[in-house]
Formats: C-alpha cells, structure tokens, sequence
C-alpha cells in the first residue's frame, strides 16, 4: 500500500509539472486545448491526493505501523475517531493535506471559471500547480508519508494527548482550508497582472474567493482558541505565539481586501492597493505554514529543526519579488479611474480602514519576527512577548471599531451631513447610555480601554440594528409585509450589504467578549479536601478527590463545589488524564502516571455573564513512593521471567500483568482515600463565551454575504434594459 | 499487484489530462477573434452589473435616510448616466459579435 | 482646496502616523525586549536583578515540587552547564523532564544562586513529533491495563 502511495505521490509531481507546461504553452500560443488540458491537471492532482491521503487515512485507522507516521504519531490505544485525525498530527500527513485542500479548492475555482477569465485562468493555474508541485516536491524529497520500516513495531509511539480533542480534530484542517483558499486569490492576481486584466469581471470573482478564504481562515482561528481556552490548562484563548500570529496576519490583511475591492468594483480605485493586498494575503498564508513547520521562532508551536526551512523561504522569496515586481512592472493597467470623492463617505471609511488593519499586521509581523530582526542585527535573539503587543493593538482595534460603526450607517460616494448626523444619533445615544450605565454599576472605569471598547462595541450593534429596522420599513412601504418577512426578504434581497453589517455585529460581540474577559479574577491555591478559598465573591470548596481509569488512560482529578451569598452556583468537575508512555525507560507501573504525557480537562461552568473555570494539578506526591516499590518489584519479577523457559514465562507473565493493574488501581483507590494537598488554578472571567457567540454570528454574516443573488434578482439584473433604467428628465 | 495499481492509475490520468488535445479541432483563428470579443462582452456585462448594484446601493442609501432627495438625485442620474454608457458599449460589443460569426 | 494640495495633505498625514508608529514600535522593543539565552549565555552574561528568557532542556531527575513551587535545571544544549530556577505559577501540561521550556528569569543577587521565574511565564514546547522516541517492540499490554474501567 505505501508503495502505491509513493508513486501516487511521483504521479501527482508529474501530473502538476505538466500542467504548468501545458498551461503556460497554451496561454502564450492562444491554444484552448492545452489551456483545457492543464485544468484537467489540477482535477488529476485532486485525484492522486485524495487516493495518496485515503491511503494515509486507512493505514491509521488500520494502525498499521509499517508505515513510520502511523507508527510516530498513533498508537492502538488511540480512539478510532483521533486515530483518523493523526494524519494531521505529522509533518508528513499536514503536507498531504495541503496539497488535497489546494487541489480541491483550485479544481473548484477552476470549474467555475472554466468559462470566463480566459486569459487569466492558465496563469493562475499554473500559480496553483507551482504552489501544488512544490508541497509535493516536499513530500517526494524530503518528508514522505508512506516511508516504511520492517518489521513493524508492535506498537505506536501515539499521539499527543493534548491533540485529543474534537477541536483539534477540526483546527488543522480548517486552518488549512482558509491557507490554501487564499492562495487562490492570489493565483487570479498574478494571472489578472501578467495578462493586465485587472477589469470588473475580475473583480467581481476575486472578491467572492477573497470572502470564503476569509471565512475558513477565521473559523479555523477561532477553532484554535476555543481549544485553547477549553483544553490547555492555562485559561486563556490567546497567547500571541507566533504560530497564531502567522494565522492573524493573513486573515486581518484579507479583511482589508473584501472591503477595499469593493471601493475598486465601484469607482475604479486603489488597484495598486488592492493587487498588493491580495498577494500579500497568499504570501503570509504560505508565511504562516512556514513558521509552523520551521521552528525558526520559539513558541509552543515550533517543531524542532525541520529540513523545511530552506524551501520555504526560496518559495517565499520568489513569491514576494515575483509579486513587486509583477505590480510595478503593471503599473500602467493599474492606474485609478477615479479619486476619492469625499472624506464623508463609505469610501474614506473604507480606507481608513484598510489603513489601521495594515498598521496592526505591521505590528504584529515586527513584534513575532523581532527575535530573528535583532539577531540579524545585533547576534543575540531578543524576544518581547505579548506585553508588547498591548499598547498598539488595543488602540488600534478601538479604532477599528469605530470605524466598523461609522461604515453602516454613511452612504456611498458623498453622504449627506444633515443626514449622517441625525443617523448618528440613535447610535451615539445608546453607546453613551451604555457608558453611563457601566459607569453607575460597574468597576468597569478601572480598565479604560476595555470600557471604551464596551461602549463603541454597543455603538456597533445600534447602528446596525438601526439599519435593519430601517431597511426592512423601507421595504415593508412597498411590499406591505409584517416586519420580520421584511426582513428576512431585505437580507435576501442585499446580501452582501446586510451580511457584512451581521458580521460587523458579530465581531462587536467578539470584541465585547474579549474586553469582558480583562476583568477576570484567577486565584492558583492550594486546597485539602473541604477547604474553601474565594475568588471573586465565588466561594470554591475542594469537596473531594477522584480517580479512574481506562484502558486508556488514568484520571486523577478532584470534584469542587461553587457557591455565592450562600447559594450554592454549580459544581465542577476537572482532572487530569494521564495516558502510559511508551519508552522503556520508564517502570512498568510509573508509565502510567507521567505528568508529561497528561492533558487537562477543565471544570467549567459557562454563563452567559461569566465563566467558572478551574485546572487542578494533582499531587502525586503522596502516591510516588508506592509507584516507585511498585516498578522495583515488578523488574524484579521481570527478570525472574526472563530466566524461565518460555511456556513458564509466558504463564508467569500473564498473572504478573493482572497484578500490575491491581496494583495501578489499588494506587488510585489510595490516592482518593488518602488526598494530599492540591494545587488548583481558579478563574472567574467575564462575558466570555460572548466570544464564541460573536464569532459564530460573525460566520453566520460571512455565509449570508457569500451566497450569490437569489435567482430573479439574478435575471433581472442580466436584462439589457431594465425598466425605469432610462428615466423621464423630471 | 501494487505496480498493476500504479501503471492503472497512470494511463487513467495521462488519458483523463490529455482528452482535450486529443478532440479534432477546426481551425483555431476565427474561435479566438470570437473568443476576444466574448471576453469584452463579458467585461462589460460584468460592469454592467456593478453599475446596477451601485444604482441599487444608492437607492438602498437613500430609503435607509443616508442621503437627501437631492444628493440622491444627483448620484442617481450620474451613476443612470454611466450606466446607459456602459449598455451602448456593449449593444456596439454584441454587434460587432454577431457580424464577426457570419464567415 | 486644490484638489493636488489635498492629496498632500493626507499624504503628509499618513505618513506622519505611519513614522510615529514605526518609530514607537522600535523603542518598545527594544528596550522592553528580553535577550533569549542559554543556560551558558545566561551564568556568563547574567546581571543580578537583570531578566532574560532562559531557553533549554529540562535536566531529568532535577523537577521537584513543593507545593505551589517547581524547581527544575535547565540544561544548555551544547555544554554541560545547568540552571537552577524555581518557578511559581502555571505549569503547562507538555512540561516534563527532557522537554525544550521557554521561561523568564530574573538573575539572582549572588554567584550561584537559584534564578527566580517570573510568574506564569513557563512555556513548553509541544513535545517534538520530528523526534519521537523509537516505538517500543514490546508487547502491548506493557501500555495497557486489561481489567474493566475503575471509578472512585
């Protein structure tokens, strides 16, 4: 099997080689079939991928340690259900599934332009190709999937348990979804300026795949900080590593694109901006797989010294020389129609914000590049952390805010003053509402920033509700519908503009969240069984210790009772799992109770103003001298057995292994009878699952703007005259 | 067994990549002169329809109380005024079309 | 105002921002900055009530827990020198003996002494999936306990 998927493998490289020649002849001799027969390439490539990652897949779920991933990566005693997301848990399968996803979503992308774009499409096939041939170039030389060793082992290494988790499960791939989508924009820009077909047509398709590569991308970061917060046994949802700053970047500059393209369809400006944006994105999306596979920069992410450096960064410099060069050299096409014509309008809001968003992705690239910055400099790496981030994001993301406020609710091209103020004033008047309000009742002015961001998050959701209210009387004046069909019928009629002011909604919300989440109160103590301590006017009593185990692993954990003023609020349960280590240099009974190989499950208890969270570190003190007699004995015996004939070992050996689990549960049963002291993390925080709230309504925007016209609006629009297009003079 | 599988997949794909090249194919010139004029007519089909969506956007603008009835005025004739462009561009497109197909 | 004098204008204003942006990035980090040693670099180039971040390997057999403090070595990838820290704070769940850590220390008053962590400043790295142990060839019930799920 892993010899077919090597040749798969061969065949893929091949297949996307050819289809570049193939793309790139046709294009330049205007010969439509072997334009036709590099498209058919990329559809292959999908093929190949999918067979080579079906195999892959199989041979983990089978456990079939022949293959050197499955035997690194997964083990028997994983569920079936992580044994089918190892894959992605290996340097080699994260490969596969990229070059899968970006010959998914370029064959897709291909499809839908098979028959337009013709001048561009080759080139940007060719792009994807390159991108294809290059991860499969990676995995033919330097980081194959199907590399073998027989004899196979017995048994896997497994997989890291902090990996077992259904976020992770779905982290990864999207991550990689939004990283390839990007690429395709980028793909289409390169095509659009080699051939100066940088027109409406374009425009209109760019945009659509610029949104959905926006949207994945931000699911998938979203995704890692739920697992953040709910898994890793730190309470927090982001950390400014540099492997979700690498995710950050490209999404933030995106978010850029899909507002200014738009001032481009309208008014024939900022091209220059907008082709640099764009290959911007696909060049930090191809950055952010390169930090993570690097290791060039500490963080928790980093895979040690991997071969892949060097490649990557060739690949990133042709990229970024090929994309100054491409716009320079293009400049002409690329000139403005039009200026701006006022500073009140959506246009200037527009870019002000494109502005502020670059300014934070500059921010942010030199603050997680510094260490390599002022090593080039100065020889010694100096790392400034997330501390440094602070004083320039938050202003910078109030500001955004603001803007993201002021954007729905001024017109296009030149608003009207008397009309943009009296807009303003439902708005602005429940922002300073909120402000009072927080003011009166909360401690909300001891963090200022986060207040501000309070009260302009609340400006948001006005003016957008003010707009949908406004919308929908509008339309209900003519089509007499109840409000909410009015609604709904206004949403489907102006998706693009409505979606994006859910979105806008929805990041408020995100925001609101994150700024709710400053007040947090933690407390890390540590408890006996029936002592208290306080947090936050909570009072948190250890009630008592637990332990179980599985076949799979161990969990020794601790129960916690919460109450407030008396009541009792909710109990908590959390522990920590720890799964048996496969090195033999550990003793047959402390295997099974390494911290190191342990994950966390978190007690939380999640409302809708606040959350409960708790860790607890679980002594082991009080156990380990018992591991410790434990694993003496059980070598002792080991060696006993190893001086038996075989059939006697083989009959000494099974008793003495039902003896090891006795004993590892008479080990547990003591650690509840007899508890130490345990360390607990307690946090009390906020508005934080307004978090997920808000990036879930956010996404829900992103697919309403996605989704094309409904069909009649469609027809209507594609009519050569529409009535009432040429107006009577008044 | 394996390399039965391999040499199966390899001739699917060489056949499945090289099936355009493979059609009879009529003499390419006339098609691109066609084609050229198709990509123009879809350019303009396509500003066409971004110039609808803002005469829309405007209306939008002005229903939802952003613009006065005299700004509205204003843009809307303009943004009419390119649009009528825009359609006599692509009536000159589409006839230029259908007078290049007559051989 | 001529059109061309407006578009100076905000050009020199973005510009401006830009600069001043530029400018205070600059000097956030490096004088907020932290040099990355090894536990060589640090006991060489240490000053006392100076901080760093101390990148290494966690010695084996040096983790010791009393109560809510760790004390753990560091070792330096390259020379046989070792750090001694004791940290408070969280420890993340990766943290074992033989794993790389990230940590912010700040050196002690005197020669030798026990370098002080800052809090909650321990970073693990995710155990190395480039660099795993070889896969045991023992049996599997090495690994797995056969009898049915315990509950207490």
């Amino acid at each position: 099997m892993a010899l077919i998927g090597q040749a798969l493998l061969v065949l893929a490289l091949a297949t996307a080689l050819y289809g570049i020649g193939a793309s790139l002849y046709g294009a330049r001799a205007g010969k439509e079939a072997w334009i036709a027969s590099g498209r058919r390439s990329m559809y292959a490539l999908l093929g190949l991928a999918a067979f080579a990652f079906g195999i892959l897949e199989w041979a983990f779920i089978a456990s079939d340690f022949t293959f050197n991933v499955v035997a690194q990566h997964s083990a028997t005693t994983i569920p079936a259900f992580y044994r089918g997301a190892a894959p992605w848990s290996s340097q080699q399968g994260s490969l596969l599934l990229w070059v899968l996803l970006l010959s998914l979503w370029s064959s897709l992308a291909l499809h839908l332009t098979r028959r337009r774009l013709r001048p561009v499409v080759p080139y940007a096939t060719a792009v994807l190709l390159g991108l294809g041939a290059f991860f499969t170039l990676l995995m033919v030389f330097y980081s194959n999937p199907f590399a073998t060793t027989t004899p196979a082992p017995t048994q896997g290494a497994g997989l890291d348990p902090l990996l077992m988790h259904p976020t992770m499960m779905f982290h990864p791939p999207m991550l990689y979804t939004g990283y390839t989508m990007l690429a395709i924009p980028f793909a289409f820009a390169v095509g659009a300026l080699i051939t100066r077909q940088v027109g409406a047509d374009w425009v209109r398709m760019i945009r659509r795949f610029a949104l959905a590569a926006w949207l994945f991308l931000g699911i998938g970061i979203v995704l890692g900080a739920l697992w953040s917060y709910t898994e890793l046994g730190w309470g927090g949802y982001w950390g400014w590593d540099p492997v979700e700053n690498a995710a950050l970047m490209p999404w933030l500059t995106s978010t850029a694109f899909i507002h200014s393209i738009m001032i481009q369809e309208k008014r024939g400006m900022l091209k220059v901006w907008n082709a640099l944006l764009v290959l911007l994105s696909g060049v930090l999306a191809i950055f952010g797989t390169f930090l993570v596979r690097s290791g060039v920069l500490d963080s928790i992410h980093a895979f040690g010294g991997s071969t892949l450096g060097v490649p990557f960064v060739i690949l990133l410099g042709v990229m970024l020389a090929g994309s100054i060069y491409l716009v320079s050299s293009r400049r002409e096409a690329l000139r403005t129609e039009h200026r701006l014509d006022s500073l009140l309008s959506r246009e200037a809001i527009f870019l002000f914000q494109n502005l502020v968003l670059v300014g934070m992705v500059f921010v942010i690239f030199w603050v997680t590049m510094f260490p390599l910055i002022s090593q080039a400099l100065t020889g010694t790496k100096v790392s400034v952390g997330p501390p440094a981030f602070r004083p320039f994001i938050v202003p910078l993301a109030l500001i955004l805010v603001a803007l993201a406020g002021i954007g729905p609710i001024i017109a296009w091209r030149r608003a009207t003053l008397a009309n943009l103020r009296r807009n303003f004033s439902f708005p602005a008047a429940l922002a300073l509402i909120t402000l009072a309000v927080l003011l009166a009742v909360s401690d909300a002015a001891s963090r200022p920033f986060s207040l501000a961001m309070f009260v302009l998050g609340a400006f948001v959701l006005a003016g957008v509700a003010q707009e949908l209210y406004r919308g929908a009387s509008a339309r209900r004046a003519i089509t007499h519908d109840p409000l909410p069909l009015a609604l709904l019928g206004l949403v489907r009629r102006n998706r693009r503009r409505y979606g994006g002011y859910i979105v806008h909604a929805g990041i408020a919300v995100l925001l609101i969240g994150v700024a709710g989440s400053s007040f947090q109160h933690s407390n890390q103590v540590s408890l006996r069984p029936g002592q208290s301590t306080y947090v936050d006017g909570y009072r948190f009593t250890y009630v008592r210790p637990t332990a179980s185990a599985t076949s799979e692993r161990i969990e020794l954990g601790a129960v916690l009772s919460v109450s407030k003023d008396g009541r009792h609020v909710t109990t908590l349960h959390t522990d920590q799992g720890f799964y048996p280590v496969n090195n033999p240099s550990y003793g047959a009974i402390g295997r099974f109770f390494q911290p190191g190989n342990a994950d966390t499950q978190v007690g939380l208890d999640s409302g809708l103003t606040r959350n409960i969270w708790t860790v607890v570190s679980p002594p082991l003190s009080s156990i380990e001298p018992y591991i410790a007699q434990g694993d003496r004995r059980f070598n002792a015996a080991m060696m006993q057995a190893a001086k038996m004939p075989p059939a006697q070992a083989q009959r000494f050996l099974g008793v003495l292994y039902q003896l090891r689990d006795a004993a590892v549960f008479a080990i547990i049963r003591h650690y509840v009878s007899q508890p130490a002291p345990a360390t607990f993390l307690l946090i009390v925080a906020p508005l934080v699952i307004w978090l997920w709230i808000g990036a879930a309504l956010a996404a829900v925007g992103g697919v309403i703007a996605l989704l094309p016209l409904p069909a009649p609006a469609r027809r209507r629009a594609s009519a050569p005259y529409p009535v009432g297009l040429v107006r009577e003079p008044a | 067994m394996a390399y039965a599988v391999v040499l199966i997949v390899a001739v699917a794909v060489l056949l499945f990549i090289t099936v355009p090249l493979r059609r009879r194919r009529e003499d390419v010139r006339p098609e691109r002169r066609a084609r050229e004029l198709g990509e123009e007519l879809r350019e303009l089909e396509a500003a066409r329809e971004a110039k609808y969506r803002e005469i829309r956007d405007a209306e939008l603008d002005h229903r939802t109380g952003k613009l006065s009835d005299a700004d509205f005025e204003a843009v809307d004739s303009a943004l009419r005024a390119e649009a009528v462009a825009i359609l006599h561009r692509l009536e000159r497109a589409r006839e230029r079309l259908g007078s290049g197909e007559q051989p | 105002m001529d059109p061309n004098r407006k578009r100076a204008i905000r050009l020199t204003v973005a510009l401006t921002a830009a600069l001043v942006l530029a400018t205070s990035l600059i000097w956030v980090s490096f004088s907020a900055g932290r040099e990355d040693l090894t536990a060589s670099q640090l006991l060489k180039r240490a000053e006392p009530g100076h901080s760093y971040i101390l990148a290494g390997t966690v010695e084996p057999g040096s983790v010791r827990r009393d109560g809510p403090v760790l004390y753990f070595r560091v070792m330096d990838p390259k020379l046989p020198e070792t750090v001694a820290v004791r940290y408070t704070g969280q420890v993340p769940d990766p943290f074992a003996p033989g794993r790389g850590v990230l940590v912010s220390v700040t050196a002690p008053r005197s020669e030798g002494g026990t370098f002080v962590a800052q809090p909650n400043s321990l970073t693990t790295k995710c155990p190395s999936k480039y660099q795993v142990a070889e896969p045991s060839r023992r049996q599997t019930r090495v690994t797995k306990l056969e009898s049915a799920v315990k509950d207490y």
